[in-house]
């Protein structure tokens, strides 16, 4: 068990000898499984108590943003995002992006603090699913993205919907912890499902449109 | 103790928490007989010294106790006018206790709030786009380094000048904010911090930046 490493300033290290009872430092030592079943028993109970998929679907949001709101101070404490400040490196962010959205025809420039926004993303799900996905722009003002994943973690046991529910979202929780950590920075979004694996679709793709940057709170946002 | 508070801004400039880790401050109770040599006034419904420093007794003492009973504010314990109490020669000898006094949580919430204000006008202020907050305060007595995060929230801490290592405190902070407060499911986020694990583990992260100790030259 590692303790939590001390954080470099001022020329020393300070070890702060917690115990290591903070959930991050072991949310990779908890198994991984016991998570994916947790989800998979909520889903169902929530099957059981409501009928409509939409009433499931909104209420998996729902939850999914009051983790969110959390969960960004966890992540922001844990990463060491800074805020968009300097654009120079950003450039070389939204270069790199392209070259992975090569797959991806719709591939565009992404604007500077949007591509800061896009890879803290991409470092949160590393953080906390295990998983990298792909992020492209997929709309010309610049204001959508998606987040292409190959490999889902909270479906592995998942074959496929039952044909009463045709329409759930099983892993609309995910949605709801985007749009709540955005909403914590001052990024109001829509964040919805566009394909869904258990659909039959190709990938999971998760689409998350801006609706109206604050413009005046991204210049006083602080690190 | 070299770090002196703890304060915690929500986003609105309320403050949710508050830790005060010094060391009790150096009380001085004396007895003294009629007539006192010491010049008392009233100030902000406290009754201070303005003159006649002695003996550990310094400008600016607030009156704490008189013979053992806690005043309140300008009047005994017992409902009497402090100053009438000690300008009358009939109650001497009598036992004083000095001291300065502490913050009420009142003051603190109203200073907190102010403080909210100046750190956005510290932001406008600044010639250059962009800028942060006020990062620091420095006073020939204690520093107050403030670090706001992408959320809003503020973590103001109050320090010896000499004390190092402040910048890795306020993200150790952070990180135990977000560990105990925000994972409590039982703590609504903004309203005041009531958490058990959150205070202990404040406690123990304090100590260990203190024991750290200032490192060369005091950031």
């Amino acid at each position: 068990m590692s303790r939590p490493p001390g954080r470099k300033q001022d020329n020393h290290k300070i070890d702060w000898h917690l115990p290591t009872i903070s959930s991050s430092a072991s949310a990779h030592h908890m198994s991984r499984e016991l998570f994916v079943l947790t989800y998979g028993a909520l889903v169902a109970q929530l099957c059981k108590d409501y009928e409509k998929d939409e009433d499931v679907n909104t209420c998996l949001d729902r939850m999914g943003y009051g983790i969110g709101v959390r969960l960004i101070e966890d992540f922001l404490a844990r990463s060491a995002v800074k805020k968009c400040r300097s654009y120079s490196e950003t450039a070389e962010m939204i270069a790199q992006y392209d070259i992975c959205t090569t797959n991806h025809s719709r591939a565009l420039p992404l604007p500077a603090w949007m591509s800061e926004t896009c890879r803290d993303t991409l470092v949160a799900f590393k953080m906390y699913l295990g998983v990298t996905p792909s992020v492209s722009c997929t709309s010309a003002t610049g204001d959508e993205f998606s987040l292409i994943l190959d490999k889902n973690p909270l479906v592995d046991f998942v074959e496929e919907l039952p044909a009463e529910r045709a329409s759930l979202c099983y892993c609309n929780l995910l949605c709801g912890v985007i749009r709540g950590a955005l909403e914590m920075v001052h990024l109001a979004a829509e964040v919805t499902f566009l394909q869904d694996k258990l659909k039959g679709d190709a990938v999971t793709e998760i689409g998350i449109i801006f609706l109206r940057k604050t413009e005046d709170k991204k210049h006083k946002r602080n690190k | 103790m070299a770090i002196f508070s703890v304060y915690v801004v929500n986003k609105a400039g309320g403050l949710i928490y508050q830790l005060d880790h010094y060391a009790p401050r150096a009380d001085a109770e004396k007895t003294f007989s009629f007539p006192l040599d010491l010049v008392l006034r009233l100030h902000d419904e406290r009754v201070v010294v303005a003159f006649g420093q002695r003996d550990g007794i310094r400008v600016g003492h607030a009156v704490l106790a008189i013979n053992g009973a806690e005043v309140n504010g300008r009047y005994t314990a017992d409902g009497k006018d402090v100053l009438e109490f000690l300008g009358n020669a009939a109650n001497y000898p009598v036992s004083i206790r000095f001291g300065r006094h502490r913050l009420s949580s009142n003051e603190k919430l109203m200073l907190a709030s102010m403080f909210h204000s100046l750190f956005a006008i510290g932001s406008q202020l600044s010639p250059e786009l962009g800028s942060s907050g006020i990062e620091m305060l420095e006073t020939d007595t204690f520093k107050l380094h403030c670090f706001q995060t992408l959320t809003g929230i503020k973590f103001v801490v109050l320090a010896d000048p000499r004390q190092a290592g402040i910048d890795s405190l306020l993200r150790k902070i952070y990180e135990i904010y977000s560990d105990f407060a925000l994972k409590n499911p039982f703590y609504s986020l903004e309203m005041p911090i009531r958490c058990e694990l959150f205070d202990q583990n404040l406690k123990l992260a304090l100590e260990v930046a203190e024991k750290a100790g200032p490192f060369g030259p005091g950031s």
